[in-house]
């Protein structure tokens, strides 16, 4: 099972080397989010119309290794936001990927980028 | 005025200053600094974070403009070279001189390099500052790229060395750690605890080699391998260096400072060096002929110096000085305090290993079994903060000290007490040396109202957060304590309780929840406050789980129950548990058609579990083709009303039974409400119904029907309570209507009725007043409210098929038609079940 999460390494802007065309805006709901798949990665896109901001992370829960993050509620906790696991409730900081309540391995966060009604997602590889 | 220079910008060189300004006298100084890297101090402890996220700013202790804030003159990128301990001044290489009338030297620290032949070579590292870290990653991934499985070691399995073997892993290279003792964390932990530690770091991928000396680096010019003895060699691609510091103490060497026989520069316990105006702190201060390796003594010395040069001659450096640490290294818990390991005269130890599950617990307990010595805890360290107090303020063992380990047997559980019972004295937050007494007294004496106030004022929890629990604990008693309520607030975007915050989106006709975070609220929601606020609209307006999906649970935003491994359950509504044998074969054909595992409830209806996201627009078109709707039981919502038989077919039966409970579920069938709803019907008084285990419960007796309500089974089963007796139909239905309307408007979050009813002042027989008596003149309102609901129902179902933008919620990838690969199901019993969980 961990080796399922090796699949999910944290991207910051300079190492992107792909800017993968994921979807168009329209198809990630406002305030809320959706999954895309990326070769054998599935990736949480998440859109927060309201500070008019989009994150993405790995759909896979550090949990209980389950594909489900892009199905959980979004938010924010001090100003942090944050992504809650439909599962149990466990939070994950959208920007950092840290555990907000809770010991579990961060997740990984990918860099978003918006291009003429376009979402587009970097990977390093 | 008087000068201040500080010669280190480390972590105890920045608490220095911190508590320096804080220090009321401190106007008459001027306070100087020099580092000689190139930003200001950063949190060395949280190094191996780097490699997550490459953000130097978030290791930060504070900006540069902290600095001059506080009216401190910073001076990175400078070395000091020279002390001229007569003239009191210092010199830098860049040709500067200062003078001084306090010098404090907070140097810190190197890494101590072994002297083995060919350490020089390409491809060694050392692990201690950002730099370091940054020609580490740039070097490991050239290697990866020309070598996918490159290797590197870490030499030392000590604290540093395991966060090295860390940021290898996150580097994506295979690492091992190579221990010259023979255990991991020699200073730390006993032979068998390092063996637990090391089973679960080779499960985690990393190597553990241990009582191995290198003796040689192998390779031409960059390093391909080490040698440790004959025939004894590992290759590796680069080597990391972990292996121990030494002070960095040439400036106390080349001014001629006392220094001790293998470096560091001897201090009394006012921190001060053989010059009584010169002090040295941290990691260079030889202090009881020790060196001490830890943040928190640092910080403790750091306090020392500051009071000292203030004129509070009195604070001193305590003799003995507590090493306890606990740390989690790579998700792994590791914590010893006192004596970790010990000789048998001086006690006896009580040991809990479980190599199953990479655990192993210690505690040292002295001959008389009075006190605690010290203890180990690998893979669980969350009874460290007590077992650390206990230890620190030598407090009684209980009778049963193994219950301290392996927990209290039978009721009750813990084996410790409050932390409100721990003395004043008791120091809760060990890096910022802060006591019970400490936070309390922030309390008590109205500096600080709440967790956040103390916090800032008393700069607990800010170090390693260890101590978090215990604070949150001790603040929360303290303020019950002063007869503070701790108000039920939804969240912190909500300051109001559910009840307040019903009231006012009704008064102010508030119906997105973006507008109610605009006039109420406050930045973004979160899990609590969104489905709070859609429970709250559905009461209100009764739209249905469609109209705003993004703020529903999830369960209500897919309109099905998340299972084990992502898949959903599918239960329709089968009203009173009666279906025709044609709407059984649907579910038949339909669970078939989907492969679904199916089982029948206990609220006698049939659940399809095992459907995928993909498949439930269609399952349930082919369910509302035959007839079927919703049951919400993904929802808090009314979930069944079960029934007996009754007087249709029962020789004992009083009414019917199946009639009432399917008129009833019909009734309030959708309707939102804090919690799940659960209602039952019984046809007389044997109860095969089961009613006065639900939220409301009807009876058949002589004469009509006996109303009870507020009961549920769950984990504290609750009988419910009789409203009222021998009532008709249409009379049930009214006090019904005026019951749940109540509970739902007043009650908080996922607060069930019978909690409910416990917090309700006057309890039952005030409930009989508002329902039965209608002693607040609202029994007309809630009925109407009711009514408004009943009439508005919508099958949320139905919405969702036929409705082609909703049905597109309703794909596990947006950007493909493929499903989720990570579904995984296994053969139970002729049908299936999701593969187990591991974790």
């Amino acid at each position: 099972m961990d080796t399922l999460l090796q699949h999910y390494n944290p991207v910051s802007t300079n190492q992107v080397k792909t800017w993968f065309k994921a979807c168009l805006e329209k198809d990630i709901p406002e305030n809320g989010g959706a999954c895309i798949k990326y070769q054998n990665k599935q990736i949480a896109i998440f859109n927060y119309k309201r500070k008019q901001k989009w994150y993405a992370c790995q759909n896979l829960c550090p949990h209980k290794m389950e594909m489900v993050l892009s199905r959980g509620m979004i938010g924010d906790t001090e100003g942090i936001p944050k992504i809650a696991c439909p599962m149990h409730k466990k939070t994950f900081s959208l920007e950092t990927g840290e555990n907000l309540n809770g010991d579990l391995p961060s997740i990984a966060t990918f860099p978003v980028k918006l291009e003429n009604g376009f979402v587009y997602i970097g990977f390093s590889e | 005025m008087k000068t201040v220079i500080v010669v280190g910008n480390g972590m105890v060189g920045y608490k220095f200053c911190e508590k320096f300004i804080a220090t009321p006298s401190n106007n008459a100084y001027k306070l100087i600094v020099f580092g000689d890297e190139p930003r200001p101090a950063y949190d060395r402890v949280h190094l191996s974070e780097y490699f997550e996220n490459q953000d130097a700013k978030a290791l930060e202790l504070a900006p540069a403009t902290w600095y001059k804030k506080n009216g401190i003159e910073l001076i990175t990128g400078q070395r000091v070279t020279d002390i001229k301990k007569e003239k009191r001044e210092i010199h830098t290489d860049a040709g500067d001189s200062h003078s001084y009338d306090y010098l404090v030297l907070a140097t810190g620290s190197v890494p101590f390099v072994p002297p083995i032949s060919g350490v020089e070579k390409e491809g060694v590292f050392v692990y201690r500052t950002i730099e370091d870290l940054e020609e580490m990653m740039a070097y490991a991934s050239q290697i990866k790229a020309i070598k996918p499985n490159g290797r590197a070691a870490i030499l030392g399995g000590g604290l540093l060395g395991l966060e090295a073997g860390k940021a290898v892993l996150d580097m994506g290279l295979e690492p091992h750690v190579v221990e010259f003792a023979p255990k991991l964390m020699p200073r730390q932990l006993d032979s068998r605890s390092s063996n637990v530690l090391q089973l679960k770091l080779e499960s985690m991928g990393i190597q553990v080699h241990l009582s191995k000396a290198a003796n040689q680096i192998l390779g031409d010019k960059v390093i391909e391998g080490m040698e440790f003895g004959e025939d004894d060699r590992l290759d590796v691609d680069m080597l990391i260096i972990s292996a121990g510091i030494r002070p960095r103490d040439e400036l106390g060497r080349t001014c001629g400072l006392e220094m001790g026989t293998r470096g560091g520069i001897v201090v009394n316990n006012k921190m001060q060096t053989s010059a009584e105006d010169i002090f040295a702190i941290g990691e260079v201060a030889l202090y009881n002929q020790m060196i001490y390796g830890l943040v928190a003594p640092g910080y403790e010395m750091a306090d020392v110096a500051v009071n000292q040069i203030l004129g509070n001659r009195e604070v001193v450096m305590p003799d003995d000085i507590d090493m306890s640490t606990k740390l989690k290294l790579m998700g792994v818990d590791v914590a010893s305090f006192g004596t970790p390991y010990m000789p048998a005269d001086r006690g006896l130890s009580i040991i809990f290993e479980n190599k199953t599950k990479h655990l192993y617990k210690r505690i040292n307990v002295s001959h008389d079994r009075k006190t605690l010595l010290g203890g180990i805890l690998v893979g669980d360290a969350s009874d460290y903060n007590m077992l650390h107090q206990m230890y620190l303020n030598g407090m009684a063992l209980p009778e049963n000290a193994e219950e301290l380990i392996v927990g209290a047997r039978g009721e009750g559980g813990s084996a410790f007490g409050s932390a409100m019972d721990l003395p004043d004295t008791a120091q809760i937050c060990s890096c910022e040396s802060i006591t019970k007494g400490n936070i309390c007294s922030s309390l008590l004496d109205g500096k600080s109202e709440s967790l956040k106030d103390v916090i800032q004022c008393t700069k607990a929890t800010t170090g390693c957060g260890g101590c978090k629990p215990m604070v949150t604990e001790l603040v929360n008693e303290t303020l019950k304590s002063m007869g503070k309520e701790v108000k039920d607030v939804i969240c912190e975007h909500f300051e109001y309780t559910r009840q307040e915050l019903y009231g006012i989106v009704k008064v102010k006709g508030i119906s997105t929840y973006n507008e109610a975070l605009d006039k109420c609220g406050k930045g973004h929601g979160c899990e609590v406050c969104k489905p709070a606020l859609a429970s709250i609209f559905a009461t209100i307006y009764n739209d249905t789980a469609n109209k705003e999906d993004v703020i529903q649970d999830s369960n209500d935003r897919f309109l099905a129950n998340i299972q084990r491994n992502g898949s959903y359950s599918v239960v329709p509504r089968i009203p009173g548990g009666e279906i025709t044998p044609d709407k059984l074969i649907v579910l038949g054909d339909v669970a078939k058609e989907y492969g679904l595992y199916t089982k029948i409830t206990g609220g006698q209806r049939i659940d399809l579990f095992g459907a995928e996201l993909n498949d439930l627009p269609a399952i349930w078109k082919k369910l509302i083709d035959a007839g079927f709707e919703s049951g919400h039981a993904y929802g808090k919502a009314l979930r069944t009303v079960k029934s007996c038989v009754g007087s249709t077919w029962c020789r004992y039966g009083m009414d019917e039974s199946v009639s009432f409970a399917i008129e009833l579920e019909d009734r309030y069938k959708g309707i939102r409400s804090p919690h799940k709803l659960k209602g039952g019907v019984s046809g007389c008084i044997r109860e095969c119904a089961e009613a006065r285990g639900k939220d409301f419960g009807v009876i058949a007796v002589e004469g009509g029907w006996n109303l009870y309500v507020c009961g549920n089974g769950g984990a504290t089963p609750k009988h419910a309570q009789l409203l009222a007796e021998q009532i008709d139909n249409e009379t049930v239905i009214k006090y019904l209507d005026r019951f749940l309307m109540y509970y739902i408007r007043t009650a908080a979050p996922l607060m069930r009725t019978a909690a409910w009813l416990e917090k309700l002042e006057g309890g039952i027989e005030q409930l009989k007043k508002v329902v039965v008596e209608d002693s607040l003149n609202i029994a007309q309102e809630l009925e109407m409210d009711m009514q408004s609901l009943v009439d508005k129902y919508e099958c949320e179902w139905k919405q969702a098929v036929e409705n082609e933008e909703i049905g597109k919620r309703f794909k596990h990838f947006v950007n493909t038609d493929d499903r989720d690969d990570n579904l995984v199901f296994v053969p139970m019993r002729e049908q299936k079940m999701p593969e187990p969980w591991t974790n």
